[in-house]
This record gives C-alpha cells, structure tokens and sequence, in this order.
C-alpha cells in the first residue's frame, strides 16, 4: 500500500487495505487500480468495490499508455484477458466460493516471462529461432495461478533465452528502465521487473539462473525472489542452464511476494528435480521483527568493484536492522571469487546442450534457402540466434568437447562443491546473509553490451545462491545520487524462504522505499 | 592465447553454427578472455572433492509404467516448419 | 600367416514396457506415424524426463541373470549430436555410471563350453525413424517418424571375447533366449526390438595386442550377422595380406550386394559431449529392491532342462525342446500335471503338437489344443477308451474344431469295444472266413495272427481294443 503519490488518491490508497466500503468511503477511480498491489486489489474485489473486468481494463489502459515507451511486453493477452475477466466476474459473484482456501489470485492480472510455457500464446524467448511459437501445453507454474484465479495479462522481454544481464539482448528490441529510461532495466528478467516498476500488472514471474530475477529487481526497485532448487517446478520453464534455473515471483511488495510463491510452490510429478516437501503458508511468516534473528554479512561481497553509493545503502540497511534487534556478524563465504568462473562453464554447457534442439525440424524458426541438412541447421541457427546466445553455445560446447571437460565441466562441478560448502556452513550460524544484489546500479542501455566478461563480472552477488541452490531475495533499499533504485539481497539455507522473507517484510515495514515511484508520463 | 581460429571453427562445427568470419575473429577474441578468465580455478586444488551434479540429495525419482495420450499430436505437426502427411520432413540425408 | 578373429557385440533390446521411457505415450509398433508423441519425445522447449520405474526393474532383471554387478548408484547421461531423428539433440543414456557392469554367459559353440564377458548393461531412450522410401515421397526430402523415439532400451556390450561368427551368434542367440525367457525383450529382429552392431578386428594367431576395429552396424537378422561378419574377417585379413592397414571405421551390411561399406558420411566428428543430465536425479538401486526383483525372475531355461530330466525323467534332448520358450515349457508342465506320464506328453508335444504349429506357422499361445484337452485326449487313449490311432484322428479333429476329445469321441461314436462278447462274434467271423489263414497260425506264423487282428480292426473301424482281440484270438485257436 501506499504507493500512490498523486495528490488526490492519496488518502484512498493509504486506505486500500481497510475495508472501503464499510468506511463509506467513494468509489475507487477504475483508471488508477492498476497502481495496487495483489493483497489491495483482492480485498477490493471481494468486498464487491470493483469487478475484475474493471482492473484488468485499468491495466490494459496503463499498458497501452506506458508500453511504447518501456517495451516490457512482447505479448499482450488483451482480448482474452477481458473475456476471462467476465468469466471470474460471474464466479466472484457466487457466494459459496471459499476465497481464502480456493482462487487465490482471482482477477489477479500477472505477466509471464516469456521463457515460461503458456497453451495459446507465444512463447518467444526473446528469439528470432521461436518467434512465433506456440506452446501446446502450459507451464505447471502458469496452471497452478489459473486454477487461482490469475488472468495472463501478457508475456514479458527478456534477454534471448534468457541470457544477458540487462533485456539488452532480446530479439524485440530492449525494455527501458522506469526510472530512467536511457538507462536497461537490468536482465535477464528486465521485462517483467519494468513492468511491475511502471505498474503494467500487479505481478509478474521471472526466472533466474544466475541473478536474473533478482539484479533485475534492484535496478527496478522491486521485490523479486529465486526460490530454492526444486521449490518452484521448471516443467514448462524454457531451459537455459537445469541445474541453476528457478521461476520465481516479481512483485510490488514481500507480501504479494509471499501470496505468489504460495502459489506457485510444490513438488510437480513432471519434474523430476521438484521436491516432495509441504508449502508453508508464507504469509504467517509475515512478521515485523527481527529481534534475535541472525544476519551475517560476507566480507567478500563489499570487496573491490562495489559502488560507493551502493555500499552506503546497504550498511544503511545493515545499521537499521541493528536497530530493530537483529544480530549482525561479519562471516566469510572464501569461495565467492569463483563463483562468475564457475558458474559461466556451467551454465552454458548445459545450455549448449539444452538450445541444440532448435534445428527447425519440429517447431519454430527454418531458414528456407539451404543446400542440404547440415546446411539448414546451420543456418537456421546462425539466423535464429543472436550474439549472446551464439557466444554461449560456443563457450559451453568447448567446455564439454573431448580434452577439455576435465578441466573445465568437471573442474568447475566440483568448485561448485566448495561454494555450496561455504553456505552451509554460513548457516549453521546465520539465519540469514545479507548482501548487495549487484555492484552498481542500473547501468546505461549499450555501455556495456560490447564486453561479455565485464557484463558477466556483474552477475557476481547473485549467481553463489543458484549454484548452492538457495533461496534469495532482492527488495529496494534506496536510490542513488541519479535517482536510480539499489536493492539489498537476503540469502538462506535451503528451504528457509519463510526467513528470507519475514526479514524483507520487516525492512518494508521500516522504510519508505518501496513507496517511491517512478516519474513517469 | 586459451584459444585458436582453428578451435572456434571446431566447436562451432560441434554446435552446427555457421560463423562469419567476423563473428570468428571477434569469438577467438572473447573466448580467449573468458576462458583466460576461467582458468582462475585452476589456483584450487580439488582433487578430494567430489563434484555437486544435483544441489539437493534427491534420488530414485520415477513415474509408473501407463500409458497417457498427449492428444497434441496435431497440434505438434502444424507446429513444424514443413511436413508431409503424418511425417516431418528435412532435406534428404544421403547416408 | 594364421589370423585370429576378435569380436564384440553392442545389442540394443527394446523392453517391454507399455509407456516410453520418458513419457507415457505408447510403444506399440506399426502405430500410424507420429501418432505416438507428446511435448516430452519430441523435444518441444521446457519439458522435462520423468523415469519409467519398470524400466529400470526390467534392465537390473537382464543385469542379474547375465551375472552383472549392479552398481549402487547411477546416473543418467547426455550424448550430444544432431541427426533429424533425435528430437532434443542429445540421447538420453548413461555413461560414466551405468546401471550394471562385469558380466558374462556361457555360451555352446561346436560342443564346446565358453565364457563370454559382458562390460556393461545400461538404458537409454532409442531416437525416431527415418523413411526414405522412394515413391510416397520427393526424391529431395527425407521424412521422420518419432513414435520410436523414447522407447525404452538397454543396451548390453560383450567384451571383445567372441572367437568367430559362429560364437557372435551363438551369443546372441543366447542372450535373445535370455530375454525373451525374462520377458524383458521380445526379440523380434525384424521389427527392431532386438539390434545389434558388431566390433571386429583380427590379429596374428597367439598375438596379445588387438588390431585396429571397424564397427558394423544394420545387423538385424542372425544371417546377416553371420554374413556380415564372415564378409569382414575376410576382408580385413585380405587387406592386411595385401599390405594394406584396417581403417578404423563405421561400416553397414548391405545385404543386397552382400559386402560391408563405409559409411563415411557419418564419421566426422565423434565428439559426443556426454555430461551428467541435470534434468534427472541419480538412481540408488538398494540391495532389497535388488532382491525384491531377483525374486520376480523365472526359472532359466539351463535350470529348467535339469529339473525337467529329474522331475520328469524325459531325456534331455526332449527337455531341451520343450524349453525352448518359456510358454513351451509351461504348456507341458500343466498338462503333465494334469496326465502324470510325461514322457507321453512330451512325445506328443514333440511330435502332434510342435507339427501342428509349424504347419499352421503359429506359436504355443495360440494352440487351439489348451493343455488340458491335449490331457483329455491322453487319458482316454490311456484307460483304453480309444486306441492310439484313433486318438491321433481324435487329435486332427480338436485341432481343426476346437472341440473336446470327449466331444469327438462321443459324437463319432470311436470307443473302443472292449465288451468280448461283441468281440467274440466279429472274430467267429472272421475265423469262418479265412480257414487258411487259421492254419497259417496254428503253423506259427505270427504275421498270420496279425491279419486276423487287422481283419477285426477293419470289420470295427478300428474301435476293437487290440489287446482283448489278441488275448481272444489266442484262445480260440
């Protein structure tokens, strides 16, 4: 709540959570709904103050207003989003529906990455080689928010196959940062975190693999979570790296991020890698105190290469959970500088392996003038795949080819090891380690697209928690000289998001940045 | 130099992309960097320490043996770039 | 100079699951093309491989009886190359850790007994099919079928231990038996459920160092197998002969013009890539669970001809013939269950039986005669209701008709007469008769008392019991 600052909803919007109704208060304006959160639009809709067709048509008016200039959809489900708007409209209607236990997310509007599976409408990648694909089958993740309620208001930009580290990539032109448009919204899930920063849905899910919910997040000052390995299935998750890859919610605040991963959460007979482990409800762990809760605070992570003005706000951040009783230590995770090393060898020999099926014999993209087979599949990948992708493929097919997978694959396997050791020994002491969630703040479109490594060496704050498999969350903790939001990373041992997530809610609780917005047209 | 023209051209053979000679220039560049990057893990010694395949101990995960149609078999063919009858069809391979 | 041959099999059998390995689209063979698929075998982007449990019991079944090791823990692996029939660019198979490793069978060559070592027994997804046929298509395009791909495999790899052509066979026929007798596999070359590629090399006599292999591929009859591998011994010792180098290669019979070729289009680049996949979790095969299939295995055919001499005391040759398969051996077991002479069981399985199936080209299974009847038939032929000969008429019938011995018997009005009163009338006339004959016997002319017999059987249709004639015939003169 509270994130309205226009002069005449204010005093409506501080009100979102309360029931308006019975407070007699005026009709909610249908144009400024899209600006609210799941948990205020929710109580809006069950108290009857606003129907479903209602928010949706309020995002789409925001999306059509505001998505020229961002260019964080590379979908948008406008036609059948208002048809299902109507068909919720009748089920909200119907007062024997338990809200609480079913439909969670009833009339919820939520962006999809566009690496996530949806039955009906494309699934790019943000690639030339699946421009115009389309799934036969949803993703478990996008079932589970149907069977709640959700409506898919759109699919978002990303880098090609989610490979980048700020939308720059994608084969449909970069998304822009809300807050200063000449600058990248961050990556790889730069569309979806774009579009919760300019309110073009309520919520949105991204996928992360080495950062690319969470950096993301803090360029946009959002609140974006990676899951635990196996929380969250990745049946209908396009694969990029399978030992790293997590779907995980974008949200406007903890609490919408809660509701979502309650959602979203569970073991999923179709992946294999998903774990057979109850979903706490994480909205229990919503609580604002850290009394007695233990941070610690990797020295390594605020070593050379870290910004000023972001080291500022994050010991900031450090002072004030001090202030509200939490234990902070310093703890060292060793292993840290080789994470980018490691993670670089693995991830794209997996992808290397898992982006050899785009030949253009099944689906998508064929070049149409070819000599012979291998001529076809050459070129079809040559054409259907840009740069980055290309850059990867290569490095990861080198790393596995006969001679060097010894020292690269096998080598960077087994440092993998020493990394994931270093947190589970973190947590035996710490509930949870706070960090930076990138060195810097969002950086400008095209400064650094022309040098892969130096773009790589960003990633270093967030890639550690996919290759432990950890949970991590980014949430905003101030702004830079340049009006840019910088996020605060809260790690845990596996399994422990409810930990990750109390410690976030308490920070909102005290602070005003999540409240700010961008300026926006 | 970590690597050559001559590697590139292998791996991107491996990985049946057709590079420019351009992109192969500016590859062997950035690989070589990247790579140089990477033999960063070489200062570790690893040799008692057994490779973390899976982050989580799960194990012997299996399915039943049923039979479940997909009912998207249609809907599969008119995905594919070029088809004849119930076939996909590539350019002839000559064995 | 004197060469000897070194040889070892790579056999792929498709397991008899009803779902595919990864998936639960079907396995049936001959289905319309593609109509076998989903999201998962054809590889579409975001879908992930969920193990068939049956698979993994039907290979550490084949693993245990080819007295393998199963390994405590394995994994499965990527081997990465493109080729339009393998829909995600990479097979699903397992490399460093396979399911079982270090074992052997015994196989019979020229009466003599050897130990054939076996390296490894692991699964893997099989790929698609291609069709090249000419006529339906343009003679520009290949086609894909992927109702294969995804069907479950194992794959068994000998040790280079096989002396000849003649021991790659007998190995593999043995090894075929075994499956089929798990009903693991069954077997059928033709269709593709069983596959098998060769590695042969030759060496001087008594040399220890192996020479440089070709590997033959397309082997899929145990003709072609013989041929093929005849075909290369020969080739490579005229080579070396000719002071010329075995090349190491990919060679495929062609039995139209009964040669190996190469196959030179496909060698470039064997660089497989094989890493761990991320997408499935290790398999931990504990010892209970080990034992808990051990104890699902049948009785071996070794174990069954053994017991079948004992228990039945049959010679071996007709144990062996009725344990060719296990239907064949179960057939016999219940219908001697049900008739307790066995070895009049087994002579008419041998013989009635296996013709009658031969001729008509069907298999035990599909007998018209269940064992019971065949049973039926045995005892009223041994409690002398009808003779022997008219059983075998008897027999002709139930298989045509399907109908009980009973039945036909009672129908056809065929028991035998043993009342001698009746007896005795139809041999006063005969003896009336024939005067001539009588004193023919009264000389001692035994073939003169086997007239009189025959006369009696004719007069009877054969319904005359033979031995109350015989026994009255004697009396009477």
């Amino acid at each position: 709540m509270n994130r309205i600052k226009k002069k005449n909803f204010v005093n409506l919007f501080n009100l979102a959570d309360l029931n308006l109704k019975e407070l007699g208060l005026m009709e909610i304006p249908e144009k400024e709904l899209y600006k609210l959160s799941i948990h205020q639009i929710s109580n809006l809709l069950r108290s009857k103050e606003v129907s479903v067709v209602e928010v949706v048509r309020s995002v789409l008016d925001r999306i059509e207003e505001i998505d020229s200039l961002i260019n964080g959809y590379i979908t948008i489900n406008k036609q059948k989003s208002i048809a299902r708007a109507q068909e919720l409209d009748h089920i909200l209607a119907d007062s024997s529906v338990d809200f609480k236990k079913n439909l969670s997310l009833l009339g919820i509007p939520i962006a999809i990455k566009d690496n996530i599976c949806t039955q009906g409408m494309k699934t790019t990648c943000a690639s030339q080689i699946l421009s115009n694909f389309v799934s036969p089958y949803n993703a478990t993740v996008v079932r589970k928010l149907l069977d709640q309620g959700a409506i898919i208001i759109g699919k978002t930009n990303l880098d090609e196959f989610a490979m980048g580290s700020s939308t720059e990539t994608s084969h449909f032109g970069c998304t822009r940062n809300p807050w200063n448009v000449n600058h990248t919204p961050g990556g790889s899930s730069g569309g979806s975190t774009s579009i919760i920063a300019a309110d073009e849905a309520v919520c949105a899910l991204g996928s992360d693999t080495g950062g690319s919910i969470r950096q993301p997040a803090s360029f946009c000052g959002v609140v974006g979570l990676k899951p635990t390995y196996g929380r969250v299935s990745r049946f209908g998750l396009v694969a990029f790296a399978s030992s790293l890859d997590q779907i995980g919610p974008i949200a406007k605040d903890v609490t919408d991020c809660s509701l979502l991963m309650k959602v979203i959460s569970g073991y999923d007979p179709c992946d294999s890698t998903s774990v057979n482990r109850p979903v706490p409800d994480y909205e229990e762990y919503l609580i604002n105190d850290v009394k007695g809760i233990k941070i610690g605070i990797p020295q390594e992570y605020f070593e050379e290469g870290l910004d000023k003005e972001v080291e500022e706000k994050i010991r900031q951040a450090i002072s004030l959970f001090q202030n509200l009783g939490a234990q902070i230590e310093e703890v060292s995770l060793p292993h840290t500088e080789y994470a980018i090393a490691t993670y670089y060898i693995l991830a794209t020999a997996e992808a290397s392996s898992n982006l050899a099926r785009y030949d253009g014999v099944r689906y998508g993209f064929r070049e149409d003038q070819f000599t012979d087979l291998i001529d076809m599949y050459e070129k079809t990948k040559q054409h259907g795949f840009g740069a980055e992708v290309k850059r990867r493929i290569m490095l990861g097919t080198y790393s596995l080819s006969s001679g060097y997978y010894d020292a690269y694959y096998l080598k960077a396997q087994k440092v993998r090891t020493l990394i994931k050791q270093d947190f589970e020994e973190a947590f035996q002491k710490f509930d949870v380690l706070l960090t930076p969630t990138a060195p810097i703040p969002a950086f400008k479109i095209g400064e650094k697209i022309n040098d892969p490594l130096q773009m790589y060496l960003l990633d270093i704050y967030t890639l550690s928690a996919n290759l432990a498999g950890i949970p991590a969350l980014s949430i905003p903790c101030g702004f830079s000289h340049e009006g840019l939001p910088i996020g605060l990373q809260l790690l845990a041992g596996h399994f422990q998001e409810e930990k990750v997530l109390r410690v976030a809610y308490t920070f909102e609780q005290n602070t005003e940045y999540h409240k700010k917005l961008p300026k926006l047209p | 130099m970590k690597i050559t023209t001559k590697e590139v051209e292998y791996v991107a053979k491996l990985a049946r992309l057709k590079l420019t000679e351009q992109e192969k220039e500016l590859f062997t560049q950035q690989l070589d960097s990247i790579l140089d990057y990477m033999g960063k893990l070489s200062e570790l010694d690893t040799e008692k320490v057994p490779p973390t395949f899976h982050v989580l101990p799960l194990k012997n995960v299996m399915r039943e043996d049923e039979v479940k149609d997909s009912h998207l078999q249609k809907e599969m063919m008119s995905n594919a770039p070029e088809r004849d009858d119930n076939f996909f069809s590539v350019p002839k391979i000559i064995d | 100079m004197n060469y000897e041959t070194v040889i070892g099999l790579e056999i792929h059998a498709q397991v008899l699951t009803i779902s595919k390995i990864f998936c639960n689209c079907s396995t049936g063979f001959g289905a319309v093309p593609n109509s076998q698929t989903c999201p998962v075998c054809l590889g579409y982007p975001g879908v992930l491989p969920v193990l068939n449990r049956k698979v993994v019991e039907f290979a550490v079944k084949a693993a245990l009886v080819i007295n393998c090791r199963i390994n405590k823990e394995c994994r499965f692996a990527r081997k990465n190359y493109f080729y339009p029939d393998l829909p995600k660019a990479y097979q699903i198979s397992q490399y460093e850790a396979p399911l079982a490793e270090h074992g052997f069978i015994e196989i019979f060559t020229n009466e003599h007994e050897k130990r054939i070592g076996i390296t490894r027994l692991h699964m893997e997804e099989d790929a698609g099919k291609l069709v090249h046929a000419e006529g339906y298509v343009s003679s520009n395009k290949s086609y894909v079928d992927f109702n294969r791909t995804g069907v479950p495999l194992i794959e068994i790899v000998s040790e280079p231990d096989l002396g000849s052509p003649q021991e790659a066979r007998d190995y593999l026929q043995k090894l075929r038996n075994i499956l089929q007798y798990l009903e693991v596999c069954d077997g059928n070359m033709e269709e593709g459920s069983l596959r098998c590629d060769a590695n042969v090399s030759i060496r001087p006599a008594g040399s220890q160092n192996l020479g440089t292999k070709t590997e033959l591929k397309n082997l899929n009859s145990f003709r072609f197998i013989q041929k093929a591998l005849e075909y290369e011994v020969q080739r490579q010792s005229a080579l070396i002969e000719a002071g010329g180098e075995v090349v190491q290669e990919t060679r495929l019979w062609d039995p139209e013009q009964n040669k190996t070729v190469s196959m030179r289009s496909k060698e470039e680049a064997h660089d497989y890539r094989y890493f761990p996949d991320p997408d499935l979790v290790p398999l931990a095969i504990d010892p209970e669970w080990v034992e808990t299939i051990r104890s699902t295995l049948p009785e071996l055919p070794e174990a069954k001809i053994t017991r079948f001499v004992q228990q039945y005391q049959i010679p071996r040759y007709d144990a062996e013939v009725l344990s060719v398969t296990r239907s064949l051996a179960d057939y016999y077991e219940e219908c001697a269950a049900l008739f307790p002479k066995p070895k009049i069981v087994s002579n008419w399985m041998m013989g009635e039986i296996l013709r009658e199936l031969k001729n008509r080209n069907i298999d035990i299974t599909e007998c018209p005669l269940n064992p019971k009847a065949l049973a039926g038939l045995l005892k009223m032929m041994d409690q002398g209701i009808i003779s022997s000969k008219i059983a075998k008429c008897v027999f002709d019938e139930m298989f045509t008709t399907g109908k009980s011995a009973e039945q036909i018997v009672q129908q056809k009005g065929l028991t035998q007469i043993s009342n001698e009163e009746e007896l005795e009338e139809i041999i006063d006339r005969v003896l009336a008769e024939n005067p001539v004959v009588i004193e023919e016997v009264k000389k001692g002319k035994n073939k003169a008392l086997g007239f009189l017999v025959g006369q009696v059987m004719k007069l009877t249709s054969g319904k005359a019991n033979p031995a109350l004639v015989n026994k009255i015939l004697k009396k009477k003169l």
